[in-house]
């Protein structure tokens, strides 16, 4: 028996955004002891930010809409390369898990007649998003939150896992640190579901916070598991530019759905210059037609802002390339002109948008309700990520789970905006669901204590470093810099090669760091054990982008930009760790869809 | 670039004092970002808990020369920066390390309140009719991020400690969320009354001036469900009634 203190479940879900609360809340519906750990406190993780919906074909504000729309959709949006059968579960799941959190006291905004209101979003055909002002992230994880506490999960607040335990193939636990007083904990488990969220910290400019380091992704390669389509990492097309302290942080794509428009320096509407041939049917071919379908005429076509996330970003760093960006290296976003249409205008922002208002008098002393915002792309999400089972979210080593954004699938090259809500919910659901199963069919298994003494003489190892190893802040930030300017939006063969070459430099020095201090509490060691996450992901990252010479979704090459590369079938991208530790990619062709499927799309035109 | 000195109280519970560090600062910048550059050159182990930095987490809940605060939402250039800015833990829960304090009293009393309780579904389908207008007023109270700067502040807890018999405004206003939710069927009022202390509010309203989400917290919560307190249990015509009832 190890002499760190144990604690034993039938499952250990590691991550409470969203999803982890969502599966954890079901794995316990049947009476499994369930421990759910947080890296930081409950309710803080990123679900908490996401701003303008959830999307669920609840039909309630057009009646036109159901989940073989939602399917289609989120089919075009991830440019055919998402796994359809998750698509399909998704489209189909997610009113209910959306009508589920009323009953657990969520409040979302209503139509006249009572119901759910939905809102407009890109690439969303009708009006899908149940939202609650630009808040919906935080009702959401309340909601699950305050009913999650009353389940019986054991929390482990401020804990972080460092490794997954195996026990031959088998996940059997997990190996962590309390931030507190910096002891190890060692979770012992049937099942495991990882649900840590996004990569975002591996970028220099990016909405996401110091948590996104990719720590489900990087236990799960460690362990065995599958990463699949890294290289697909959106850029919102909507981070704040200015002031130089906020940059990165999010402007909800709520803001275009409501009527707010982007603009160069030249004052043009530079979105209607380049709209995408798969998209040129739903798009208006004026900006009359455009406001209309922002304000509910069923029979306008939404404007050329509410494209999908990856064509909206490229869009604005080709016209601040070109020269006509803002002051700042961005350009404009502006809500406030809707007031030559509409009569109190400020009133009616301020009550759409209420946290953006404050967002930009609080920390920019702009007044969206009078002048236009800055904006340009900011690292925002990973589609890509550990690859699962459709139905199970399985990953291909038995006992371990995924879902919520460090799961991968339902969004191939690019995600619509409000259908990550949608993905924990339902996802998260089904993780939970079927790790209590595979927990009440699998017995426990034993750990293998030599393997915990290994680790945790290696993530002591920070603080035995010569002193004149490296800071581990100044790595990270090194590593950040490094994968903007290589592994950004625009990327080609030297770069990505350059990009591998300075990331194994980079792990070179981070095992070398020194971290000063003791144990309690201490962000420069936490940053220093975060860093090999950040080294996977990011090696993973390049390497998948440097094998998909094409420019599709959100992944664009200089050197490759046609969408296809000739000869070849759809596939996925798969990187695994091999059997002498190095990092391998292959190709996995994706299977032809059904003519079940087939035929929705098309009907969907 | 324009420097300015930041004196952070250092130390766990045993032992602490203030430290002067001294640091660029340039436009925009807010405190957390001073604290994150000193943390990240001069003060690796520096304990402070963030994680969103806009204003929507409330993690990062400090107090800056004295105020309860957001560090992510204080602005340098709203505070003096001729003279040190004072950056320490909030002073309502026990310190951990540095400006982290230990906020899990909050979570255990969040755990013991009575759950949300809707009614049955008002349609086959599982689902529930309500007017925008009847959930305006509570969407207020569901703002509310947990930063627990309105806990800090409060005396009851700050000066008097008294956090085994009274919530703080926090739990009110988490309260008044379930209390006024148009499905919710659960009656919270004699906990209020009894074991959540409501009482000792003297409504100072000094939560209701450090809520970042700007919730009208004494006003719109705290006063109301003193006032179905009172109803319910001080109502002479009611009184009446129970004991003509029971």
């Amino acid at each position: 028996m190890t002499s760190y203190e144990t604690f034993e479940h039938d499952v250990l879900i590691i991550g409470a955004g969203g999803a982890g609360l969502r599966a954890a809340i079901e794995a316990a519906a049947g009476g499994l002891k369930v421990g759910l750990v947080c890296k930081s406190l409950l309710g803080k993780a990123h679900t908490v930010m996401a701003e303008g919906g959830v999307a669920a074909a609840l039909a309630n504000v057009d009646e036109r809409d159901s989940w073989r729309v939602h399917f289609a959709d989120t089919m075009r949006g991830g440019q055919y390369l998402s796994n359809a059968r998750m698509a399909e579960l998704h489209a189909k799941e997610s009113p209910d898990r959306v009508r589920e959190l009323e009953a657990w006291g969520a409040l979302f905004d209503r139509t006249k007649e009572g119901s759910i209101l939905q809102r407009n979003f890109g690439g969303h055909q009708y009006p899908r998003l149940a939202h609650v002002g630009d808040r919906t992230g935080l009702e959401m994880i309340r909601a699950l939150q305050d009913h999650g506490i009353h389940q019986g999960i054991d929390v482990h607040m401020e804990n972080t896992v460092v490794s997954l335990l195996k026990t031959g193939d088998r996940v059997s636990g997990a190996f962590g640190y309390e931030r507190e007083k910096g002891r190890f904990k060692i979770f012992s488990a049937k099942a495991v579901v990882l649900a840590t969220g996004g990569v975002g910290k591996a970028y220099k400019i990016t909405s996401n916070s110091w948590e996104y380091t990719g720590d489900g992704h990087s236990l799960a390669y460690h362990a065995g598991a599958e990463l699949i389509d890294m290289e697909f990492v959106q850029f919102h097309p909507t981070g704040m530019v200015w002031p130089p302290s906020v940059r990165g942080i999010l402007v909800t794509e709520g803001v275009r759905g409501e009527g707010g428009i982007l603009t160069n320096s030249e004052g043009n509407r530079f979105m209607f210059d380049d709209i995408p041939e798969l998209y040129v049917n739903q798009t208006a071919d004026s900006p009359e037609e455009g406001w209309n379908y922002t304000q509910g005429d069923r029979e306008a076509r939404r404007p050329p802002e509410l494209l999908t996330r990856d064509h909206v970003a490229r869009c604005i760093v080709r016209e601040v390339h070109e020269g006509r960006g803002s002051p700042h290296g961005g350009v404009f976003l502006d809500i406030a002109w809707i007031k030559e249409k509409i009569p109190n205008a400020p009133e009616h922002i301020r009550r759409k948008l209420p946290s953006m208002y404050h967002q930009f008098k609080e920390l920019a002393d702009i007044d969206i309700t009078q002048e236009p915002m800055e904006v340009g792309p900011t690292t925002h999400y990973i589609m890509g990520g550990i690859r699962v089972d459709a139905d199970t979210q399985m990953t291909c080593v038995p006992g371990l789970f995924a879902a919520g954004e460090c799961a991968a699938g339902l969004h191939g090259a690019n995600r619509l905006g409000g259908n990550s809500l949608s993905d924990l919910l339902v996802f998260g659901k089904r993780a939970g669901e079927y790790a209590a199963q595979f927990a009440a069919d699998n017995g426990e298994v034993a750990l293998d204590d030599s393997a915990i003494e290994e680790i945790a003489q290696q993530v002591l190892k920070p603080f035995d470093n010569p002193e004149d190893g490296d800071n581990p802040y100044e790595i990270q930030a090194q590593l950040q810099d490094k994968m903007q300017e290589l592994v950004g939006i625009a990327r080609s063969q030297e770069s990505l090669t350059q990009a591998l070459g300075e990331i194994q430099a980079l792990r070179e020095k981070a095992n070398q760091v020194h971290t000063i201090g003791n144990r309690e509490y201490n962000s420069g060691w936490h940053t220093a054990l975060d860093l090999d996450c950040l080294l996977t992901v990011s090696e993973s990252i390049a390497l998948a982008a440097l094998e998909r010479k094409a420019s599709i979704g959100a992944h664009s090459r200089d050197d490759f930009p046609e969408k296809e590369e000739q000869g070849t079938e759809k596939y996925n991208t798969i990187v695994q760790k091999t059997q002498d530790s190095t990092m391998a990619i292959r190709r996995e062709p994706i299977p032809e869809l059904t003519e079940e499927y087939q035929e929705i799309i098309d009907e969907m035109g | 670039m324009e420097k300015a000195t930041f004196r952070i109280w250092r130390g766990d519970a045993n032992e602490a004092q203030y430290v002067d560090y001294e640091t660029e600062v340039s436009e925009g910048m807010v405190v957390l970002d001073a604290v994150h550059r000193i943390q990240a050159e001069q003060a690796n182990d520096l304990a402070v808990r963030w994680n969103c930095k806009a204003g929507k987490c409330g993690s990062c809940s400090a107090e800056v020369n004295g105020n309860p605060k957001l560090l992510c939402m204080t602005r340098l250039n709203d505070l003096p920066l001729d003279q040190p800015v004072t950056v320490e833990p909030m002073r309502a829960f026990p310190i951990i390390k540095d400006l982290v304090t230990d906020v899990s009293w909050n979570f255990k009393v969040k755990e013991k309140m009575k759950p949300f309780t809707p009614r049955p579904p008002d349609e086959e389908d599982g689902t529930w009719r309500m007017e925008q207008e009847d959930i305006d007023h509570i969407q207020e109270f569901r703002k509310c991020i947990e930063c627990f700067l309105c806990q800090d502040v409060c005396h009851v807890l700050r000066e008097h400690d008294l956090h085994d018999e009274f919530i703080g405004p926090r739990f009110f206003v988490y309260a008044a969320s379930l209390e006024m939710h148009p499905i919710d069927t659960e009656n919270r009022l004699e906990e209020l009354k009894n074991q959540d202390g409501i009482g000792y509010c003297n409504i100072t309203k000094c939560c209701t001036k450090v809520c970042p989400e700007h919730i009208t917290i004494t006003d719109n919560a705290i006063i109301p469900l003193k006032e179905r307190v009172v109803d319910q249990f001080y109502d002479p015509i009611k009184r009446l009634f129970r004991v003509f009832s029971s």
